[in-house]
């Protein structure tokens, strides 16, 4: 138990809309454990953001509630935390990265500062101004981003750049956890390899957990150690990478996204893409939510919640591997 | 970790302060320089009137007098008692440019206030602030600062308070919409995220994107808020006769205007220098505060 840094058990969130009740996520278990790496995929409103934003305890105010479940961090429930002591963990203890770092920066304050900003926040050894000063131009000089420029505004820094000053601010409390919420969607690809792979050296040294939140799967195959397929709101299929990138059992779903990566060496006309969309959250079906999509559908599959099947790590939710069993 | 260069262009940087930048940017535009000039000329008389004339001049009556053209023993002529215009603008300016800039200040403090409450915590707080905000919109503006006139009598601290609380509402809708744009943005979650209080973001993330409407509205209404008291002088329940002040000159110089046009102009122009120099400031000041538009 104590080798785990974070555990989320049974984590259920709701969004209570004025005309329907949206359920972001339904009941998902998985944990970190210190400097380990965990990637959460899944299509657009399979609910990855919102485990995040559910883990710092930032979800909307007046839509989002946590139905149930239990957010372990460091041996605490998160969720019994005051507004307070939630505060002292944010930053400090978890920090996030944002998908987009064109916005997330405040483009009044130079980068300098905001650095500053976050290590004021939670300068809890009262440091002097010029240590953390100092500290600012350590942080930046670790993302790769001359002490010099620290003065200037985000405006004069490309987009790649400006992730890097993210990536800064959220290191500069040597956080635990790292949540980083498609850090890259917003570059093209060539920043996208540098800042990633800047990100785990700087994971690596600062020995740091992460939650990588992505719908990659080629960057989850190189950076993570632990990968979470998530659909409408519940982890599918759970494993370390290789689980999940060698195995030959597989959820039908991560099958077809496999299936849905082209490859470099045939020659297709077309994508084979997963057909359908995602289920209506606020109206997901009964038994297995994947099993209007599911090509291997059985009649099972419409009413009874899919069992899990395991083997070490590898957890699947499929009716298909209970029936083999 | 850190080398030697950077951390010198570190300390350069540090010598730099906010308020340096800024004036260094401010100098560029020579408009609002103009504006600046014009502004600290209004406030150098507001502070030495009586040494440019003496307080006297501006209350004695000249009979014999009445209604003079411009001419040297008279700067700007005379008024309808035969009082000097020029002492009269002189003194009026105490009155005039305190009303019309604590009005704003005061106005703008509180409105801004309750813009970012209510634009930032959204929900009921921003209900209930709105909707006594749209209750005071309702009720006639001269009809609920008459009423708060009547209530506390005349004078030059009641007209500020009457004219400020009807002006607050529009203060607010202004503020709150200018607030609404920066707060759905990624850095206001961000801040959150990385610990800090809401009163902290409000301050410093929320006020500074939304400053540039907040600038130049506060630049504009100076003008608008020494005409809007006008309307009590002119009503017998501004700052009482004869002590001088702009607006109440504007009201009696009004019946006059085809035969003694002088009398209408000076006041009338004062009131313009004072909020086109103000405007023009606020511009620059504006631009020179938004690091985009650097350099």
């Amino acid at each position: 138990m104590s080798d785990k840094l974070l555990e989320v058990k049974n984590l259920a969130v709701v969004y209570n809309t004025d005309d329907a009740v949206v359920h972001a996520v339904n009941g998902i278990d998985f944990s970190i454990k210190a400097k380990e790496t965990i990637g959460l995929v899944g299509e657009t409103g399979a609910g990855k953001t919102t485990t995040a934003l559910a883990i710092l305890r930032l979800l909307p105010e007046r839509t989002g509630r946590i139905a149930s479940g239990e957010i372990v961090f460091n041996g605490e429930n998160l969720l019994e935390n005051s507004r307070k002591e939630m505060r002292r963990v944010r930053g400090a203890h978890i920090s996030m990265i944002f998908q987009d770092p064109m916005t997330s920066l405040n483009p009044t304050i130079s980068v300098g500062d905001q650095i500053y900003e976050s290590l004021k926040i939670h300068n809890y050894e009262n440091k002097s101004k010029e240590q953390l000063n100092r500290r600012v131009d350590e942080l930046l000089e670790l993302v790769g981003i001359s002490a010099g420029r620290k003065c200037e505004f985000p405006h004069q820094f490309s987009g790649g750049m400006k992730q890097r000053v993210v990536i800064a601010i959220a290191l500069a409390c040597e956080p635990q956890l790292l949540i980083a919420d498609e850090p890259t969607t917003a570059l093209d690809v060539t920043i996208q390899a540098q800042v990633i792979s800047m990100m785990f050296d700087l994971k690596e040294k600062l020995e740091t957990s992460m939650i990588m939140i992505t719908h990659d799967l080629g960057v989850v195959a190189q950076t993570c150690d632990k990968v979470a397929i998530m659909y409408a709101g519940e982890i599918i299929e759970y494993g370390t990478v290789e689980d999940i990138f060698e195995s030959d059992r597989h959820h039908p779903y991560t099958a077809g996204l496999f299936g849905s990566i082209p490859d470099l060496d045939v020659e297709t006309e077309r994508l084979s893409p997963i057909e359908g969309l995602m289920p209506d959250p606020t109206d997901l079906p009964q038994g297995c939510k994947f099993h209007p999509r599911c090509k291997q559908c059985m009649a099972i599959c419409a009413s009874v919640l899919p069992p899990k099947w395991q083997e070490g790590e590898h957890v699947i939710a499929c009716h298909l591997f209970a029936k083999g069993e | 970790m850190i080398n030697p260069a950077s951390s010198a262009s570190v300390r350069r940087y540090k010598k730099k302060s906010r308020l340096k930048e800024t004036w260094r940017r401010m100098k560029k535009n020579k408009l609002s320089l103009i504006g600046l000039a014009v502004f600290s000329v209004f406030v150098l008389v507001l502070i030495f009137a009586d040494v440019i004339v003496p307080y006297e001049v501006a209350l004695k009556q000249d009979m014999a007098n009445r209604f003079a053209s411009p001419s040297w023993t008279h700067l700007l002529g005379t008024d309808l008692y035969g009082r000097d215009i020029f002492a009269r603008i002189i003194h009026g300016t105490r009155n005039s440019l305190t009303l019309g800039i604590a009005a704003v200040v005061v106005g703008m403090t509180l409105g801004g206030t309750l813009a970012a409450v209510a634009g930032y915590y959204g929900g009921k707080i921003d209900m209930v602030i709105m909707r006594i905000t749209d209750t005071i919109f309702c009720i006639p503006f001269m009809l609920l600062g008459l009423s708060i006139v009547a209530a506390l009598g005349p004078g030059l601290r009641n007209i500020l308070i009457a004219i400020t609380i009807t002006a607050i509402p529009n203060y607010v809708r202004i503020i709150r919409s200018a607030i609404l744009t920066v707060v759905g943005q990624d850095f206001i979650e961000a801040g959150r995220a990385c610990g800090a209080r809401n009163r902290f973001i409000i301050l410093r993330h929320v006020l500074p994107n939304a400053i540039g409407p907040i600038i130049v509205q506060a630049t504009m209404q100076v003008g608008t808020m020494i005409i809007y008291s006008t309307a009590f002088s002119y009503l017998g329940l501004g700052i009482q006769p004869p002590a001088p002040e702009w607006g109440s000159m504007l009201a009696e110089a009004k019946n006059y205007m085809l035969s003694a046009p002088h009398m209408i102009i000076a006041p009338g122009m004062a009131i313009v220098l004072v909020a086109l120099s103000l405007n023009l400031m606020g511009d620059g000041l504006r631009d020179a505060l938004d690091p985009k538009l650097k350099d």
